[in-house]
């Protein structure tokens, strides 16, 4: 690929040589963007796995004397189980009886007599469908809504909406990769064009002694190739050290979601490919550039 | 091999410089094109190695109709004619050898053919000691040579001169004239635009003329 015959000479080409200049901080961006979008995953399948499971629904005592309070909150405790049931994600839905909310509260609470006096909130034991879970943002509104007094474990709430905004910033980050892909393409397609137009009449030379399109577009696709591969290194090369700084800012660290923030192995191989995929990427774009060009001649 | 039947040819939206143009050129046969400056010539060549389209007519090449032959099969066509432009056409960066070795790289050759052609070809028009010359190093005459040994290497089926003998003197251009004989006797089909009278009646060969517009036969 690199020794392939060539007429056109490309080399001395002022237009191309600046290719390298572009790939390079296109790559380094291109390797930011794909190791946040990795981390990131890395981060919302871990606090996937904390909001699945199981979790607890509180309904709050229902005010007025004790044995209004605990009517009116076994009502609200129907109602929830009711609708937990019918939610989609959940598996089953179960109240606490008072001898286990009891039995739970005792440790810190002791005498489990007095225990029984006080206007103690019910609590909802809730199983989720491991491979479908529930929105938990959608069930808390719900609750809200339709029970009074009902609360969803706060924590998981928020671990929710967490993974959502990550989400969005996954996508804005493949998005990202896409249009850094995008205008490296263009910048290519036009580049060669301009290459094309610098050697017109070597061109039509080649295409008057019977050339086919692909045998100049080849000539052209070869140094966008090599070209936009050096760039890549470079770039490259600037990316690793950032990638590692940050995964060892994070390892010192430890503890929290934070110790999450090193690349996985498939996260660093995408990364080491980015060079490749550049080159590929400007040869195809060259090689499209030279035939829609020559299309045009009979 | 060609065959013109009533070919017109237009530059834009301007009058027609050929019109109702029929020839044939049988295989193995050699003309003179003539006619003076600005009759035309150089365009009825553009439109025989493909450079250029027909406005009207129909022209067969090789037994096959251009205006219906798809464009990918064209290259094919145009490799079964050499070409000597009027200008020469040389790429300046690439040496004598690698200007001639043109026509056998985009047919695909291999590198050793290469090395074993082009300098035999480049010896006999007389550029041994200038095989690696570039263009632009070379006189008017060496030029003109090494455009003809480009032309003739892939062993084409039609020649086309456009006026190569245009900046040389008679004695030279009489010596080109019999290199195009020695090719044609081994089969290639000639044509040679010309407005070199004098040459023109000091060899046998038939020429088509062109005036105002039209051919006819000289
Ligand atoms: N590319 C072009 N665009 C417009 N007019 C052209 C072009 N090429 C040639 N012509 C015109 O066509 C006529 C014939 O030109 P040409 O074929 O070069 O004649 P010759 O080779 O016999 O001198 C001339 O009048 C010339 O001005
Ligand atoms: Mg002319």
């Amino acid at each position: 690929m690199f020794s392939r015959h060539s007429d056109l000479p490309l080399e001395k080409d002022a237009t191309s040589r600046f290719l390298p200049w572009l790939v390079a901080p296109m790559v380094f961006l291109c390797a930011v963007a794909l190791a946040g979008v990795f981390i990131l995953s890395g981060l919302i399948g871990r606090w996937d796995r904390d909001v699945s499971g199981t979790l607890t629904v509180e309904i709050a005592a229902a005010s007025g004397d004790a044995r209004e309070s605990a009517e009116r909150t076994r009502e609200r405790v129907d109602q929830a189980v009711a609708l937990l049931n019918g939610f989609p994600g959940v598996a089953n839905a179960r109240a606490l009886t008072q001898d286990q909310l009891v039995a739970l509260l005792a440790p810190w609470l002791g005498n489990s007599e007095l225990l029984r006096e006080l206007p103690l909130p019910a609590l909802i034991d809730v199983t989720t469908r491991a491979e479908s879970p529930p929105d938990l943002i959608a069930l808390t509104a719900k609750l809200a809504q339709t029970v009074e007094g009902a609360s969803l474990d706060d924590h998981r709430v928020w671990l929710s909406r967490l993974i959502r905004l990550s989400r969005s910033i996954e996508w804005l980050a493949i998005a990202i990769v896409m249009l850094i892909g995008g205008v490296t393409s263009a910048t290519v397609f036009y580049a060669t064009r301009t290459g094309m137009a610098i050697h017109q009449e070597v061109i039509e030379v080649l295409h008057l002694i019977g050339a086919p399109d692909d045998y100049i577009a080849r000539q052209f696709a070869d140094r966008a190739f090599v070209l936009a591969l050096k760039g890549g290194v470079v770039g490259l090369a600037l990316t690793v050290p950032v990638l590692m700084l940050i995964g060892m800012t994070a390892r010192r660290l430890e503890g929290g979601f934070l110790a999450e923030l090193s690349l996985p192995i498939l996260g660093w191989l995408s990364v080491l490919v980015l060079p490749a995929v550049a080159a590929l990427l400007a040869m195809l774009t060259a090689r499209m550039a030279v035939h829609r060009t020559l299309a045009r001649l009979l | 091999m060609v065959q013109f039947d009533n070919v017109a040819v237009r530059y834009g939206y301007g009058p027609e410089i050929l019109q109702d143009v029929s020839f044939s050129l049988p295989a193995g046969s050699f003309h003179f094109l003539t006619g003076s400056s600005g009759a035309g010539k150089s365009s009825l060549l553009r439109l025989m190695y493909l450079a250029q389209r027909q406005s009207r007519g129909r022209i067969v090449l090789f037994g096959r109709d251009i205006a219906t032959s798809r464009r990918y099969e064209l290259p094919a066509l145009r490799r079964r004619v050499g070409v000597v432009f009027q200008d020469f056409r040389l790429l300046d960066h690439l040496s004598a050898m690698d200007n001639v070795a043109l026509p056998l790289r985009v047919a695909g050759a291999s590198e050793n053919d290469i090395r074993k052609f082009v300098p035999d070809l480049l010896t006999w028009v007389g550029l041994a000691d200038h095989l690696h010359a570039k263009p632009p190093t070379l006189s008017g005459g060496q030029k003109q040579r090494v455009a003809i040994a480009r032309a003739v290497i892939g062993r084409p089926d039609l020649l086309l001169a456009d006026e190569p003998t245009g900046n040389v003197d008679d004695h030279i251009a009489m010596r080109l004239m019999y290199l195009f004989e020695e090719l044609n006797k081994l089969g290639t089909t000639v044509m040679v635009a010309t407005h070199n009278e004098n040459l023109v009646s000091r060899l046998p060969y038939p020429q088509l003329h062109l005036e105002n517009g039209q051919m006819r036969r000289g």
